[in-house]
């Protein structure tokens, strides 16, 4: 277990610089510089520019830049954003709680639906509620999500009235970030207004988000517990007399499951690029919303500092699946 | 003992396979759903091939009497407009058919290009190994590392918004799904006798990847190049959405929702009908990709 472990750190560090590579290199391609871009339509005086240029050293060559970046990031210091002067990591940290908060609700709303879904499609194979879970999981999974958002919105916000349109809380409430999750920020602070609004201003958003791993998870659950059914000890467990409900929910789950927490794993990636549009539609002041606009003002810093920060995220949940993966299933541990 | 033997190919001959595309097309006819979404498809594609002589009107012929037209069906409505207008006039319906042009040539140049760059990265990956191998893989690793559609943004950001740019940034996000199947095709391929016996029998390298290996890892290239359309095509209809991809006025689908964005609230149907779209077509690749994937690769079938 500790080979396999160390294997697969070493395997990170290679990747990881990579992207410090990627996220360095590929932002400086972006034609126009953050002062220009800063300056906008005014432009900007030739000389100001130049003094600018020298003060944030980008007149450096650009591998001198890179290896300062690289000797910053090695004490933890991922710079100051251009356009707002504050810390990366504490912008990131600020926001970051959001797009979590977002996630996490979304992954909860899709398990909550795909794998009972799923279980139950498996259970009862090709009858008419296993062909309509089926047909409305791959619907989901072929789902334009900005398009769903925007149908969601006109249904619920603008018909119903039933939810805000954006943002993550109204207006007058003001909650002392100590979690930085609203939703348990809002709990602790004893505000029940508040707490209502920002689960009111979360659920057409973690709906929009979740559709495309509700899918998957159900298709997922659906295969993998079909496999499992098939197997010869769920036979056994059948002809000892064990009630159906228990050889389901006791002995083939825990099997099934394992191919759905590798699939939940890799659905991290997918999630944020979700999160990107989901975030852009409902105004959700998150990550994926701070990196589009940093794309805009051409902000190197909170480029690079993001895409590192959502790269190293990424790569820790895989770790992590992977060791999951060991845990809910002894034969990997043994045999890696 | 003669005549035994002599009946032996008589009777393989009685009992021949049938040919590999009309076993194919038994098992792929099988699948009700992989039949609709290729019927649909086939009409996406008549539709946008024929686009002059089926659409009303033009695209981006703009009707200054018939703003935000409803649907037929509707009050206010009439057939001059089926689907009714966007907020200058023009036909939603007529914007759509051309629009099947865009899209469906956006899904099919991104996943052509992809998948033959991909696949050479792949076999010289698989055949080579070494450092190059392992620098081509770790790249793809990286790739797939960081949210695709954060990539694509940069990609287009570097080269400017546009139709062409939109469809290189989707390319190079899903090339290492490519590479990553050829590789493992490879690896497992040339691994059989019958790598080894084209080998032996004086094979060069390059004969041996694309005479031999390469036509037995199509299958699995097959299945992920037809789920690779639906993927690209909504890529690119996202990036659309985000005012990077094709530019007004073109009518791509993702475009035109970017466009009816601000108009959600007064007309639902600028907003219904190209998400409507991409919906149905993306939906009825994945059927075929599904159908594909059963008929082509029974080991893959769930």
């Amino acid at each position: 277990m500790l080979r396999f472990l160390l294997t697969r750190a070493a395997l990170v560090i290679p990747t990881f610089l990579g992207i410090t590579l990627v996220a360095f290199f590929l932002i400086r391609l972006v034609p126009g510089d953050p002062i220009e871009t800063m300056a906008g339509e005014r432009g900007i005086d030739p000389a100001r520019h130049a003094a600018l240029r020298t003060a944030y050293g980008f007149d450096r060559p650009v591998l001198v830049q890179y290896a300062i970046y690289l000797e910053r990031l090695a004490h933890g210091d991922l710079g100051r954003s251009i356009s707002t002067q504050e810390p990366v990591a504490g912008e990131f940290a600020s926001l970051f709680p959001a797009t979590v908060e977002l996630g996490v609700c979304a992954i909860l709303f899709a398990l909550a639906l795909g794998l009972p879904a799923g279980i139950l499609a498996a259970v009862r194979r090709n009858s008419i509620f296993d062909h309509g879970v089926m047909g409305l999981s791959l619907t989901g999974y072929s789902m334009p999500i900005f398009w769903w958002g925007l149908l969601l919105i006109l249904l619920f916000s603008v018909k119903l009235g039933w939810t805000p349109v954006s943002g993550r809380i109204d207006v007058q409430y003001f909650i002392e970030p100590v979690t930085g999750f609203l939703l348990i920020d809002s709990l602790l602070a004893d505000e029940a207004g508040a707490f209502g609004s920002a689960v009111a201003h979360l659920v057409l958003p973690a709906i929009v988000l979740g559709t495309v791993p509700l899918a998957v998870i159900a298709r997922m659950t659906r295969s993998a517990m079909l496999e499992v059914l098939g197997e010869d000890y769920i036979r056994t467990a059948r002809a000892k007399g064990l009630p159906a409900f228990r050889v389901v929910a006791l002995h083939a789950l825990r099997n099934a499951l394992i191919p759905v927490v590798t699939v939940i794993g890799l659905q991290v990636g997918v999630l944020f690029t979700g999160a990107i549009l989901t975030e852009t539609i409902f105004s959700w002041p998150g990550i994926g919303k701070w990196l589009i606009e940093a794309i805009g003002r051409r902000d190197y810093p909170v480029l690079q500092g993001g895409i590192l920060l959502i790269g190293a995220v990424v790569m820790g949940v895989n770790l992590a699946v992977d060791l999951t993966y060991g845990l809910v299933n002894p034969r990997i541990r043994h045999t890696r | 003992m003669s005549a035994e033997l002599l009946d032996v190919p008589a009777a393989a001959a009685a009992a021949a396979p049938p040919h590999p595309l009309r076993e194919f097309w038994t098992a792929f006819r099988a699948n009700r759903g992989a039949v609709i979404g290729l019927a649909v498809i086939a009409a996406v594609l008549l539709m946008a091939a024929l686009a002059d002589l089926v659409a009303p009107h033009a695209p981006n012929l703009t009707n200054n009497d018939a703003f935000l037209r409803p649907p037929f069906w509707q009050e206010g409505g009439s057939l001059a407009y089926p689907l009714g207008t966007d907020a200058i006039g023009r036909d939603i319906l007529s914007r759509l058919i051309y629009g099947a042009r865009l899209s469906l040539s956006i899904g099919i140049a991104v996943v052509a290009l992809s998948i033959v760059v991909g696949t050479m990265l792949g076999l010289v990956a698989g055949f080579f190994g070494g450092a190059v191998g392992i620098a081509i893989m770790r790249l793809m690793d990286i790739v797939l590392t960081l949210p695709s559609l954060l990539l694509a943004i940069v990609i287009v950001a570097i080269l400017g918004p546009g139709l062409m740019n939109a469809m290189l940034a989707v390319a190079v996000v899903v090339l290492p799904h490519y590479v990553r199947i050829a590789r493992a095709a490879v690896l497992s391929e040339t691994a059989k006798d019958y790598v080894t016996a084209a080998r032996v029998s004086g094979a060069g390298t390059l004969r041996l990847m694309l005479r031999e290996v390469l036509p037995n890892c199509a299958a699995p290239l097959i299945v992920q190049a037809s789920l690779g359309v639906s993927t690209a095509i909504l890529d690119a209809a996202a990036l659309g959405f985000l005012g990077l991809g094709a530019q007004p006025p073109s009518p791509e689908w993702g475009t035109m929702l970017a466009d009816a964005r601000e108009f959600v609230l007064r007309a639902w149907w600028v907003v219904t009908f190209p998400g409507l779209t991409i919906l149905v077509t993306v939906l009825a690749f994945n059927l075929v990709g599904d159908g594909l994937r059963d008929a082509l690769d029974p080991k893959l079938k769930r």
